[in-house]
């Protein structure tokens, strides 16, 4: 074995356990964070902010779809950008970080479709709109959808890795045009209160528990996110392991 | 071997052999007859939904060509040569996206006229649709072509390949049905313009995406 080769099989061994020992010892305290401020996101958005005037109690629908809504598109982002290093860098760990982070993206759009629908009935008398951003949230999940599907349908790991992952970039190109194609073709939901140059439209009573819950939504994405890239990682140690048992 | 090699070569045998652009074209007069069977014979309604139906089947009957894309050359082994000879993996995705268009797209948008004819599309609509289809159907072949480079090692892809391209393809509809509702109208729209943007931006960034999935299949 040269030199260099000996080198390259240690990176490759030292980052997904030098990962191991460093997510194993943050994980509590982010699924902790995410835990405690769940339950203060939730006692503010239940018990402590006031019926809105015109929405009444329905507005508290939106503490739990704002943020799932804000987390579905950050994951996307993440998946992207961890696509691209797997594919610039050859990365495994980032192939793996990719392909873990689909599942919790597509679970948290499709929680803000359910939540989005479920708060469309008593706002606009239907359950179901087709409006610019219901719309390009459904595009979305059937992009998480195709990416699952394409990871899957490949049996080789590192070719679906990177098909999978020059799949996400196309996507993470094409995603803003969908956006902008959708509210060209239509508009109905309410306008952007929140990110406006000219400061939130928002009041701030509901701005702390929004924030919060968002947070809370962020650190539970990331906890099962390395519990999901964790478990891949033992996964696969343990076919290792086998596989040597069996040879011997 | 050169662009328009590759591109007489893969017209010809689209031609000749096997018949596929005939098959798109069956498909897509199939769809659209089948439409009317299923909600019924009334002009006012085929009228009113003639556009972006003719839209969906033509985009349905690209997609469904395309997984033949690569996939012959792939087996017998001719893209590893082509591969290996002068012409770089982006310039022969191009040539093959255009190949495609011109066996798929192209007669697509000359037969659609007469589809939308037994649908009552409105006289204004003719010109706008065959603009719009002639403008909006090389972006379905190209963001195709990335589809069916990615799924070229899989067996049995073909159900993989419209489900990653068709979200994609959102644009291409939005923009080509609206443009084209919008000259019945009688309204002015931007609607060709951002058409157009989308198709030119994708038949230019396609090939190289295309590329890369050819490359990771051929495994150099």
């Amino acid at each position: 074995m040269t030199g260099q080769s000996r080198w390259a099989s240690l990176f490759a061994f030292a980052n997904p356990a030098r990962f191991m020992a460093f997510s194993g010892r943050i994980l509590p305290w982010i699924a902790g964070a995410a835990a405690l401020l769940f339950g203060v996101g939730l006692y503010l958005a239940l018990f402590v902010v006031p019926p809105e005037r015109q929405q009444g109690d329905t507005v508290r629908i939106m503490f739990l779809h704002v943020p799932a809504a804000w987390t579905a598109m950050m994951g996307y982002a993440l998946m992207a950008f961890a696509s691209l290093m797997g594919l610039v860098n050859r990365h495994p760990l980032a192939d793996v970080a990719a392909r873990e982070a689909a599942p919790l993206g597509a679970l948290f759009t499709a929680l803000a479709l359910i939540t989005g629908s479920l708060w469309g009935k008593p706002m606009w008398g239907t359950y179901w709109v087709w409006d610019a951003r219901l719309t390009s949230f459904l595009l979305l999940l059937f992009l998480y959808l195709g990416y699952i599907a394409l990871w899957n349908a490949i049996d080789d790991e590192v070719r679906a890795a990177r098909a999978a992952a020059i799949l996400a970039l196309v996507g993470a190109v094409n995603l803003p045009i969908i956006k902008f194609s959708v509210e060209w073709w239509n508009t109905l939901h309410q306008g952007e209160s929140i990110f406006r140059a000219d400061g939130p439209t928002i009041a701030p009573i509901f701005l702390w528990p929004l924030g919060i819950m968002a947070l809370a939504y962020t650190l539970l994405f990331f906890s099962l996110w390395i519990v999901r890239i964790r478990t891949a990682i033992l996964r696969r140690t343990v076919r290792a392991r086998l596989a040597t048992a069996e040879m011997r | 071997m050169s662009f328009f090699t590759i591109v007489a070569r893969d017209v010809r045998l689209a031609m000749r052999g096997g018949g596929g652009a005939f098959l798109a074209l069956a498909f897509f007069a199939m769809t659209v007859t089948l439409v009317p069977l299923a909600v019924g014979p009334d002009l006012k309604i085929l009228s009113a939904i003639c556009v972006g139906l003719l839209w969906v089947a033509a985009s349905l009957a690209s997609l469904l060509s395309l997984d033949r894309l690569f996939q012959a050359d792939f087996d017998d082994g001719s893209l590893d040569l082509l591969a290996l000879g002068p012409v770089s993996l982006e310039t022969l995705a191009f040539a093959k996206i255009a190949a495609h268009w011109l066996t798929t797209g192209l007669p697509l948008t000359l037969l659609a006229p007469a589809m939308a004819l037994l649908l009552n599309l409105p006289a204004r609509g003719y010109v706008a649709l065959i603009c719009a289809l002639a403008i909006g159907t090389p972006a379905i072949s190209a963001l195709g072509a990335v589809g069916a480079s990615l799924t070229l090692a899989i067996r049995r892809g073909g159900l993989i390949l419209p489900l990653i391209v068709m979200p994609l393809l959102a644009p291409v509809l939005i923009f080509g049905s609206g443009a084209v509702r919008s000259a019945i109208d009688g309204l002015a729209n931007g609607g060709f313009f951002f058409l157009a943007a989308f198709s030119l931006a994708a038949v230019l960034l396609s090939p190289f995406a295309a590329a890369a999935g050819l490359r990771l299949n051929l495994g150099t």
